[in-house]
């Protein structure tokens, strides 16, 4: 069952990875399409391959609520979701986060509602980017698998919720191989939660109202607990690699070195894309990707590094923040670009792709690299949507 | 069936549900209730919320809207204060209902608003591939309880009578007929009407639970009901552990929408040229 290579789905390797991290606590709501995670995870507690309990609730609002209560009293707490499931935890991300609670979620990253749709996008965890969670997305069932150590890690060593997001169907739902650590391996790595103070543990009151006296020293120090994840995350990226021979940085560069032109994006469209640089690279274009693994906290250094000098970026978002200007991975890049010197920094610009599921293929790459080595047209707007109906529906 | 088949978006047919599905013999009897009533088409409002249950309002040519995971009954309530003329009708299931959506459930319930509640209830999430709800029987298969559920089930008809509804009832989609019937008598009732439609789900319920197809799951459904009419003569054990089908509560009560009217018609009285709209609200706020 493990230190080998399998064929899984994102969700089962992400459920074995939250099995071999050995949770005390898994609460989950079915929702599509993360719902094969707790599926899989009742299995295991059912055969006795976990000592964990599951706790299938009501909603999502439960899940949560139960994952901040069974972690205030120091278990080892996960569950997993997509949209409005999530979006159903509104509150409760927020409190995890402040009671500094290491939560850990899979989130399967499917279209908010509405109109209704199942498909995958990325706005339900980006509505989430201001909560105070550690999110890391994913290319692959491979760095579904491996980043959810990764997140555990790093949300334990500082006090921190952290999610681990994954494209639905595409990566949650399609079978590749995925190679595995062994069973002690990954415990000797998840090591056991030491938390702090915990309810059982003396006198303790949790989240009780923090008013204009304390609540900024509080926010201040969750503040200071993000900044330090970056250094955390990077820790527990070195002790993955040295464990699994897998590196998983903040952003993966890919034929970046000597580009004019790079394409920035999340999840599982890197894998189409590089495809596409490949194919470009072959008739002579200098053209590179750059992936973003951590989007919370922001790598701002490492992304601003990485695009300084090229021509021009293509940021995709799989979300429309509805700014006007773009999604929030072009918002968070221009912001990182700010501070580059202005002869380094590069044009930016904003595409929206993949809503609902919208299929991505290597051409629509072509398309907006074309679209990068021309000047912006004054007609279209502060932001491309591509792969759209030109027409909308009535 | 050509009578009924004017109440469907038919250009949205065929429909999603699985082969053996009971959901559309459920919708089925609440379009031929409709068209028994003679209801006006531009005059009914189906809800609902997320589900198998809730795609029936999709093929349904009335004002329809499909809303988030367990909230119909919340966004009913809206609806039906803002237009109490309309006819609203809510059509959820038994994970919408009674898990994510409980707490609408017992609310709607308690403040007696005129609407009608059709639930689905097949005893299995059967949208996420046949997780264990609130009604899925002590002992029975689902894909979180792959050995046996350990939880116990609400009486959804207590339950609602509990909670202040005022016409309960329950079918099946066995007693076809039946549900008709039921449907017809919870849309005239004023007041908050529930009729929970036990219904089979061949795909995850009876494969998990290995009951059978749709017709061996009709049977188990059959053989665990007993009419409420029949129950009140028969002897003990012969309803033993059985679901009592049929009317199982009636007693009419001030209607929400009526109440909050007669309020408003109070306060109206007190300010002299008052002047409201629908509502009595529109012209008071400036």
């Amino acid at each position: 069952m493990s230190g080998r290579t399998a064929l899984l789905s994102g969700n089962e390797a992400t459920a074995i990875a939250m099995r071999q991290a050995r949770p005390d606590v898994f609460a989950a709501f079915p929702i599509t399409p993360s719902t094969e995670i707790p599926q899989y995870f009742s299995k295991f507690v059912a055969d006795g391959e976990t000592p964990a309990v599951f706790v299938p609730v009501e909603s999502e609002h439960s899940s949560m609520s139960a994952c901040i209560g069974a972690a205030a009293s120091g278990a080892r707490s996960f569950t997993a979701t997509s949209a409005n499931g999530l979006a159903l935890m509104w509150e409760e991300l927020y409190i995890a986060a402040s009671l500094r609670l290491p939560v850990v979620m899979a989130c399967v990253n499917r279209a908010l509602s509405g109109p209704i749709n199942i498909n995958n996008d990325h706005s339900d965890s980006m509505g989430a980017r201001d909560s105070g969670w550690i999110q890391l997305y994913s290319e692959n069932a491979q760095e579904a698998y491996d980043q959810f150590f990764i997140a555990l890690k790093t949300a334990e060593s500082v006090g921190l919720p952290a999610m681990t997001c994954q494209d639905g169907f595409i990566t949650s739902h399609a079978v590749e191989p995925v190679e595995l650590l062994e069973d002690g391996k990954a415990a000797g790595y998840c090591g056991t939660w030491k938390p702090g103070r915990t309810l059982l543990s003396g006198p303790v009151s949790m989240g009780p109202y923090d008013g204009a006296e304390f609540y900024m020293e509080h926010k201040r120090q969750q503040s200071d607990a993000v900044s330090q994840a970056f250094e955390a995350h990077a820790r527990a990226v070195r002790e993955y690699g040295a464990l699994s021979g897998r590196l998983l940085d903040p952003v993966e560069e890919y034929r970046l070195d000597d580009a004019e032109y790079a394409f920035v994006l999340i999840g599982s469209s890197a894998g189409t894309g590089k495809d596409a640089v490949d194919r470009l690279r072959e008739r002579g274009h200098r053209v590179g990707l750059l992936k973003i693994r951590l989007f919370r906290p922001f790598p701002a250094e490492a992304i601003a590094r990485a695009l300084s000098g090229r021509r021009a970026v293509a940021v995709m978002d799989k979300c429309d923040g509805f700014s006007g200007s773009g999604g929030p991975l072009a918002a968070e890049v221009a912001g990182a670009l700010y501070g580059t010197p202005a002869a380094e920094r590069p044009e930016l610009r904003p595409f929206v792709y993949g809503l609902g599921g919208r299929d991505v293929w290597v051409e629509e790459f072509f398309g907006i690299y074309e679209s990068l080595r021309n000047p912006w047209a004054a007609d279209a707007g502060r932001v491309e949507y591509r792969g759209v109906r030109e027409e909308a529906p009535v | 069936m050509s009578d009924i088949l004017k109440y469907f978006r038919q250009d949205r047919l065929p429909h999603i549900w699985c082969p053996g599905c009971g959901h559309g013999t459920v919708t089925g009897a609440l379009v031929r209730a409709i068209a028994r009533l003679k209801l006006d088409k531009n005059k009914v409002c189906v809800v609902s919320g997320i589900g198998c249950s809730s795609r029936a309002p999709g093929y349904l040519d009335f004002d329809t809207l499909h809303t988030a995971h367990g909230r119909a009954l919340a966004f009913a309530t809206g609806i039906k204060l803002a237009r109490p003329d309309l006819k609203v009708i809510v059509m959820t299931g038994d994970g919408d209902c009674t898990a994510i959506g409980g707490n609408h459930f017992i609310h709607a319930a308690r403040r007696n608003i005129d609407i009608t509640t059709i639930v689905m209830n097949n005893n299995i999430y059967g949208m996420t591939s046949g997780q264990y709800s609130p009604m899925t029987p002590k002992g029975f298969l689902g894909t979180t309880a792959p050995y046996g559920n350990v939880e116990r089930t609400f009486d959804l008809c207590k339950l609602a009578e509990a909670a202040g509804a005022t016409y309960v009832a329950r079918g099946t989609a066995y007693h076809a007929q039946m549900l008709v019937d039921l449907c017809e008598q919870a849309l005239t009732h004023r007041g908050f009407s529930v009729v929970e439609a036990l219904t089979q789900c061949p795909t995850y319920f009876g494969r998990k639970n290995k009951v059978g197809g749709a017709v061996e799951l009709l049977e188990w459904i059959k053989d665990r009901t007993v009419n409420s009419k029949a129950a009140a003569v028969l002897p003990p054990e012969k309803t033993a552990g059985k679901l009592l089908i049929g009317e199982l509560y009636k007693n009419p009560q001030p209607e929400f929408c009526d109440e909050y009217d007669k309020v408003i018609a109070q306060v109206q009285r007190k300010f002299d040229g008052f002047r409201g709209g629908v509502r009595g609200c529109e012209q008071n706020s400036d």
